[in-house]
């Protein structure tokens, strides 16, 4: 299958006063069609920087230094990071759309959420607020809210979990393939997340579009994901389907993770933190960047920056020399089995 | 570890006594905790955990003696908080301390960790001189896990990462030898890696020293970690609604919100979450303190309401088989009728 995103090589820097801080180093991967990926990873880890320039939105400070973002449409595949404004304008919206963490706040508080969507339409080409109308009406219902109470509502009157509706309908007003969500639930209860995050399952099989989502919530990415990344120190150190990260992790920063998270049904399982803390991405460790952290680390970790191999499988890839041994002490995982 | 289990009555080192707090918003008056008792027995690790609204972060306040109750008592030690007066209320404020959840808010920019945890060894008079206090600094770092002390003695909230910072803010809280801690979501802000090691230190300190630990928590999982051999209450709109021993309460909730919360949450176990029982609610959205339901304030979302029993009648916080407290008419009919029946 031709792939709809291919990231071949991307590599994102930000300026500093200590010089520069390598947030993306040369990450690849690709996203099929109406596929749903995970990236996860703690703060630090580049999640964000990457998600945002998925869609040429580089932040003042930052440059990126190598690399491509390929998207295809019927048209054939253009490189995003080539894009010029108004092409941009065009992708952006209609082609990939973005909801962002802070998006929760970033609503226009002095405009009726009407207003927000006939702003977004126009700045795209919509004119015809009736055509406006009729799409707004049908997404709002396809989030399970009353448009009419909605539409007039200013985004004060909303709650955290009608705005994320909305932010979520807003971002499909002009029929994107690719969703990018970063932290969608991060900031919302427990049963609001809940509902959002069936919202995105049933959104996802009712129209079929990709999603590539940035969490540090690992349950996230067992929920929705059909293929998880972790990312570590501005690299996908591993890459698999989801089942198998959780159930036969491979890399230990995954292991680590995994181990780290409580459960509240099943087994509570032995439970510990990773030791230390992540890198300086200014002053990054040498070879492995996670090596001073890693129980597994020998002393070639040390000295060798190590790229994604095949392990279990083609398709389950892992950037770690002792892949082999993380696997036999680990094995596999049952699900809801602690490791 | 060392770990005493879930207290016999009439050893409570701490208690909200029927405890209120109303506040009044330009939207009107609003009751945030509503009648809570809550007794922890010295040593207990409790978790009360609940969504925003819920009036968690206010009871944690009236535990900690920081706001004044508008209805009901704080009793420490059996006696009245509020009624004390002069050394017995400084007293008071030395054995119970919050450590709250925003350790970039709490801890001042500009004082460096020795200026943050000497001035209440100071203010206290538990220090005499720099030397002393030095020494006793050193071995408040060295039980949060910060070492060696000598590198962070310097240090601004700018220089640490999250982690650290709640460290700093835990050794602040044990500068006063405290009785009593009340964790206001003391992880929530700091990276899911380092979560256990945070939840760890504190029940070290509950082993160590016997200190009676409070966590306030949105997270029902971080809960049963830090709570596993005691308790979660689970509050919804001002009231305790569940009570039980944290492993009984997840495997088996009595009240239906905690059910519909339990079902809820999202596991990091694809298959385990993609599976899980869910409790479907009437209605998504939470009231408005302003406008509570009468009766039971669940029962307009709730999955078991009874029309003329839960939307009039509010329920009592009531004792049900297993050492554990519902307040929830139908639950309570249900549990009891079945154990007089077994």
């Amino acid at each position: 299958m031709t792939a709809l995103l291919s990231v071949r090589d991307l590599a994102v820097e930000f300026r500093s006063g200590r010089g520069p801080v390598q947030a993306v180093r040369g990450v690849s991967f690709d996203v099929a069609d109406g596929e749903a990926v995970a990236i996860i990873g703690e703060s630090g880890s580049g999640k964000t920087t990457l998600a945002i320039s998925l869609i040429k939105l580089i932040p003042r400070g930052a440059r990126v230094t190598r690399g491509e973002v390929l998207f295809r449409n019927d048209r054939g595949t253009r490189d995003v990071l080539d894009m010029e404004d108004d092409e941009l304008r065009r992708f952006r919206w209609h082609e990939a759309a973005m909801v962002f963490q802070s998006a929760l706040n970033s609503f226009n508080p002095v405009i009726n959420i009407w207003a927000q969507f006939l702003d977004t339409a126009r700045a795209h080409g919509m004119r015809d607020p009736k055509a406006v109308r009729g799409k707004a009406d049908e997404l709002l219902e396809l989030v399970h809210l009353e448009p009419e109470r909605v539409l007039r509502a200013y985004p004060h009157e909303l709650s955290g979990g009608m705005k994320q509706r909305v932010l979520i309908a807003l971002s499909l007003l002009l029929g994107p393939r690719l969703l990018i969500l970063d932290e969608p639930t991060t900031a919302l209860d427990i049963l609001t997340q809940r509902a959002i995050i069936d919202l995105l399952r049933e959104l996802r099989s009712r129209l079929g579009f990709a999603m590539v989502f940035i969490s540090h919530d690992l349950s996230l990415a067992a929920e929705l994901a059909d293929r998880v990344f972790t990312m570590y120190a501005g690299r996908i150190v591993e890459e698999a389907k989801v089942g198998d990260l959780f159930y036969q992790p491979r890399h230990p920063y995954s292991v680590g993770l995994l181990r780290a998270v409580p459960r509240v049904s099943g087994e509570l399982g032995a439970l510990a933190s990773i030791p230390g803390s992540p890198p300086d991405l200014v002053d990054l460790p040498t070879g492995c960047a996670y090596h001073p952290r890693c129980p597994f680390a020998v002393e070639r970790c040390r000295r060798e920056d190590p790229s994604l191999v095949s392990a279990d499988s083609p398709q389950h890839r892992v950037a770690c020399i002792r892949w082999q041994a993380v696997a036999e002490s680990v094995g596999s995982r049952r699900p809801a089995e602690a490791l | 570890m060392a770990v005493r289990d879930v207290t016999a009555p009439g050893e409570h080192l701490i208690e909200l006594d029927r405890i209120s707090r109303t506040f009044v918003t330009p939207g009107g008056r609003i009751t945030a905790v509503d009648n809570v008792s809550l007794a922890l027995a010295s040593g207990e690790a409790m978790c009360l955990v609940g969504e925003s609204g819920c009036g968690k972060t206010t009871t944690g306040r009236l535990l900690a003696g920081l706001l004044a109750p508008t209805g009901g008592r704080l009793l420490f030690e059996g006696k009245d908080v509020w009624a004390k007066r002069g050394d017995d209320l400084a007293a008071f404020r030395r054995a119970v301390q919050l450590v709250h959840q925003d350790p970039y808010a709490s801890l001042n920019p500009v004082r460096t960790v020795y200026d943050t945890l000497s001035a209440p060894l100071f203010h206290h008079r538990r220090a005499r001189g720099r030397a002393d206090a030095v020494a006793q600094i050193n071995e408040l770092l060295r039980r949060v896990g910060l070492t060696p002390p000598a590198d962070f003695l310097p240090k601004y909230p700018h220089q640490l990462s999250g982690g650290q910072r709640q460290r700093v803010s835990i050794a602040r809280a044990l500068t006063v030898d405290p009785r009593v801690i009340v964790a206001d979501e003391a992880v929530s802000m700091v990276d899911v890696s380092i979560r256990i090691t945070l939840l760890d230190l504190l029940l070290a300190l509950r082993a160590e020293f016997g200190v009676t630990i409070v966590l306030i928590t949105h997270d029902l999982a971080v809960a049963r970690y830090f709570a596993r051999r005691g308790r979660i209450g689970v509050m919804y709109l001002g009231r305790v609604v569940e009570l039980a021993p944290t492993e009984a309460l997840v495997a088996d909730p009595a009240h239906p919100y905690a059910a519909a919360l339990i079902g809820a949450i999202p596991e990091a176990d694809p298959t385990l979450t993609r599976t899980k029982e869910r409790i479907p609610l009437r209605s998504a959205e939470v009231p408005s303190l302003l406008e509570i339901p009468r009766g039971c304030s669940f029962h307009p979302r709730c999955p078991l309401s009874e029309a003329g029993l839960c939307d009039v009648k509010v329920p009592d916080l009531l004792p049900v088989p297993g050492e554990r407290e519902v307040a929830c008419h139908i639950a309570v009919r249900a549990r009891t009728a079945t154990a007089v029946s077994a």
